[in-house]
């Protein structure tokens, strides 16, 4: 066990964990920001996603000790009064089913839009690819992703 | 607040009780009547007011605010937003002013507590409306009373209470009153063209917590000196185990102790990845005589049935015989037979399983995710010998059901564990527990036989083998029954030691597969055009004698028709193909057409249109959800989805080697609800069996393939 220092959502936390336990399970049983899902623990579903100095990172896949200066931004730290043009679109659309994996999906779209605001529906339905919703709102989630293309 | 002290009510509340004639309802009302009569209803807070905790459906505040307790589990089926529509409809209050929060589990308020069957609107379209409909009447009866008039006179907009001489007074004034008067019965309830709520695009009440994160689900709730265990169960079906050696587990930093129970070894700690280390470090001896089962065993097995007898002897079961199969098989010019077959599926909810359970001697609190939470509330009494009285269950939002979470298992260990170690505790499956301690969709094979005579079906067979489980009773008497004079269904098992349960669409998922994939066979063998093939079925059994039909022919053929205008059926775009699909099941009538292009040699998936009657649309926005996640959900069972098994064991542990459909695999979809005043039926489920065979069926035409096994991917590797 060691001591880690870390940045989440603008905030400094100290934490005490074994070097390799990965960031999802410092963000939910460590410091109780729960809006990070566990849904595969091996990087394959994407329900984890947060990013990672601005970076779309499945928090399952790097440990605490990974980490170092890098800051955290989960679902809850996103936007102030969960308002990103992502979170608004998600609502207008109506998006969710059970919603379980929503939060991932966000972070993985809002970190996309960063990076390629106006981008096609291929780019958007490829960069979405990773995320699994076993639901089937994919169809709402490629509208979302436009629409909050659309409205940045 | 003067008025409750005058009436000696106590500011905590009144709880009214009611016993409707639809079914023992209750409804129960916060009054606080401060408010004068045209105080306008201003736009607040809704989770600042002050409501009292009844366990019913209707609560009102002192600003005419109302809540509402949706009574049943929420998987994503959306029944937290429509079940409360319908109250809110018939109680006449805008939906801004409702709040919605889930009910407790609480048999005596509430029926039909389970979320299974796309049954939820169904069974509770009258009495929900009749509870909101009772509370607008005694609220109007309480002002009329307060003004000396008659309650004819009274009439409800938005809340207000509204005399025809101009008098207006809030719900939140009268409840006081209301609370105290005779239950009003045999209320009219309101027609469509009245509704104001129902068949309004309403968002998702759950929607803010979502997309901002907040915590919702089972795997999200926390209490003050809450352990977490991650428990090993048999690595393969069939195994027990013989003994353990932990001593490197509890080395393990944050491993607090380690139990086993039957042949699961649970792994307690302070935190999950302290538990799933520790679990790895377990080292385990498992007997291996009974884990024997493998994909190859089953097929073998399954194929023995279908080839041997329709006997008992050779395990058979008749569903249902009308007329002479065997004769018109006979009789026949040509018999076209055909076996369809699906592998094991696991559920995959994204949410693991996972429970929370506290015994103490004084109660066993239960929370976290389930669908059938008066069943499991009863195992749990029943395995820890309390009485029913004790156990104190609450549903948390589900992420996925699809059935998995029909099957309380993981509640039961929860209690168990929680029992054993007398400390607060949350068992939490990893993924590859969730995937490999399933409770699966069997494998299935089903042989269907047609004969033809003269150019002529004359009779229908179906055989169904599958794992440890057949076909409800149901089914035989969906499409094509009363089509064929002479039809049989019979169905045979295999018992298993691998657990196999419902999975969304139970059955009917690859059943609808098969049939509708055979019948587009038919049409080719008899060409004639698909579509009026099954039309003509279909119209055969209108003049059926049999009374035990399920389905209604008019409105199958409503859904065909409309789906074949939309889609434009039987005229593709270039390098698109078609595949059609009409199928009935959970009180739903659907018809597909997939369009395919094929890709590097790949058939992929690039529109589906849906027509489909339900009957009335709840709301609209909920139910294009449903519609649209069934058929992708349909199109990845019958395209990717596939577990083996050898010697008992899932050969699938994750995602990277089960295959889920994703983004890029994803149609367009375009969805056409039957324009309808009847009542309406479900839409968790009925959208996903046909789409396998309408995309099948497009396979077919695009490469001349007819293919008879899912997933479907296979033929093209």
């Amino acid at each position: 066990m060691a001591s880690y220092s870390i940045s989440v959502n603008g905030k400094a936390h100290t934490v005490t964990a074994d070097a390799d336990t990965p960031l999802l399970w410092v963000l939910r049983d460590h410091l109780n920001y729960v809006g990070t899902k566990y849904g595969c623990g091996i990087g394959q579903c994407g329900a984890c996603t947060v990013h990672i100095d601005g970076n779309a990172t499945r928090s399952c896949s790097i440990n605490v000790a990974e980490l170092g200066e890098k800051s955290v931004v989960t679902i809850e730290g996103l936007a102030p009064n969960g308002d990103h043009p992502v979170q608004k679109a998600w609502k207008e659309v109506d998006v969710p089913q059970c919603g379980y994996c929503q939060a991932g999906q966000i972070m993985t779209a809002a970190s996309f839009l960063e990076k390629n605001p106006s981008p096609s529906t291929s780019e958007i339905r490829q960069a979405m690819h990773g995320n699994i919703c076993r639901c089937g709102a994919y169809n709402g989630i490629e509208k979302a992703v436009k629409l909050a293309a659309k409205s940045q | 607040m003067k008025k409750q002290e005058q009436n000696g009510f106590s500011r905590r509340g009144f709880l009214k009780t009611a016993s409707l004639v639809s079914g023992g309802m209750l409804i129960g009302f916060n009054f606080f009547t401060s408010c004068d009569s045209d105080t306008p209803l201003e736009a607040v807070d809704l989770n600042s007011l002050n409501f009292n905790e009844f366990n019913a459906y209707i609560q009102i505040s002192n600003e005419g605010k109302v809540k509402i307790f949706s009574p049943n589990p929420e998987i994503g089926q959306g029944v937290k937003t429509s079940m409360p529509m319908l109250i809110a409809e018939e109680l006449d209050v805008p939906w801004e002013d409702v709040l919605v929060v889930q009910g407790k589990w609480d048999t005596d308020h509430f029926q039909n507590q389970y979320a299974g069957g796309s049954e939820g609107i169904k069974k509770a379209w009258e009495p929900l409306r009749q509870t909101g409909a009772t509370a607008k009447q005694m609220l109007i009866n309480a002002a009329a009373a307060r003004w000396s008039v008659d309650a004819s006179e009274c009439h409800v907009e938005n809340g207000i209470i509204i005399h025809t001489s101009g008098k207006k007074i809030g719900y939140g004034e009268v409840a006081v009153e209301a609370a105290n008067l005779e239950i009003p019965e045999g209320l009219s309830l309101k027609e469509p063209k009245d509704f104001k709520i129902i068949g309004q695009e309403i968002g998702n009440v759950d929607i803010d917590a979502i997309i901002t994160g907040k915590p919702l689900f089972g795997l999200d709730y926390k209490e003050e000196g809450m352990v977490y265990a991650h428990v090993l169960r048999p690595p393969a079906f069939g195994q027990t185990l013989v003994d353990y050696e932990d001593s490197e587990t509890r080395k393990t930093t944050g491993v607090l102790d380690v139990i086993s129970f039957g042949d699961k070894i649970a792994i307690i700690a302070e935190n999950n990845w302290a538990a799933m280390k520790g679990k790895k470090a377990l080292s385990t001896n498992w007997d291996s005589t009974n884990a024997t089962e493998s994909t190859d065993f089953h097929n073998a097995k399954l194929y023995a049935q279908l080839n041997g007898p329709l006997t008992e002897a050779n395990g058979y079961t008749t569903m249902r015989s009308d007329g002479d199969v065997i004769q018109a098989f006979v009789d026949a010019d040509k018999v076209v037979k055909r076996i369809y077959s699906t592998p094991f599926k696991p559920h995959n909810c994204m949410e693991p399983m996972n429970f929370f359970a506290d015994v103490t001697e004084e109660k066993v609190r239960l929370v976290g995710p389930i669908q059938t939470p008066t069943w499991t509330a009863n195992r749990v009494a029943e395995l820890l010998d309390r009485d029913i009285q004790e156990i104190d269950l609450r549903m948390t939002r589900m992420g996925g059901g699809f059935g998995r979470r029909l099957y309380g298992d993981f509640a039961l260990e929860a209690a168990e564990i929680s029992n054993r170690i007398g400390k607060p505790v949350q068992v939490v499956f990893s993924r590859e527990d969730d995937m490999t301690a399933g409770t699966y969709r069997p494998a299935v094979k089903y042989q269907i036989e047609a004969s033809i005579k003269n150019n002529k079906l004359t009779g229908y067979q179906l055989r169904e083998a599958g794992i440890t489980d057949n076909m409800y009773s149901l089914i035989p008497n969906f499409f094509p029954q009363g089509s064929f004079e002479n039809y049989k269904v019979d169905v045979a098992n295999y018992q298993s030691n691998i657990t196999v349960g419902a999975w969304r669409a139970p059955v009917t998922n690859f059943h609808a597969v098969a049939e509708q994939s055979f019948f587009d066979e038919l049409a080719k063998e008899l060409d004639v055009d698909p579509v009026k093939l099954r039309k003509e079925l279909i119209t055969n059994a209108k003049s059926s004698p049999s009374e035990e039909r399920l389905y209604e022919p008019d409105r199958l053929i409503g859904v065909i028709d409309l789906v074949v205008e939309k889609s434009n059926f039987g005229n593709p775009a270039p390098g698109r193909f078609q595949g059609f699909a009409s199928y009935f099941c959970h009180n739903t009538h659907v018809a597909e057409v997939a369009e395919i292009e094929m890709e590097n040699g790949f058939p992929m998936v690039k529109k589906v249109y849906c027509a489909i009657d339900c009957g009335i649309v709840v709301n609209p926005l909920g139910a294009q959800n449903q519609v649209r996640g069934g058929i992708i959900d349909g199109i990845g069972a019958a395209m990717y989805g596939e577990l083996k098994f050898v010697d008992g064991k899932p050969q699938s542990r994750n995602f990277h080697n089960y295959r889920m459909i994703r983004m890029m695999e994803t149609p367009e979809i375009e969805i056409h609800f039957v324009d309808s005043n009847v009542a309406p039926t479900g839409l968790g489920e009925p959208a996903l069996p046909p789409v396998g065979a309408a995309v099948n069926n497009a396979i077919y035409a695009a490469t001349g393939k007819r293919l008879t096994s899912i997933p479907f991917i296979q033929h093209f590797v």
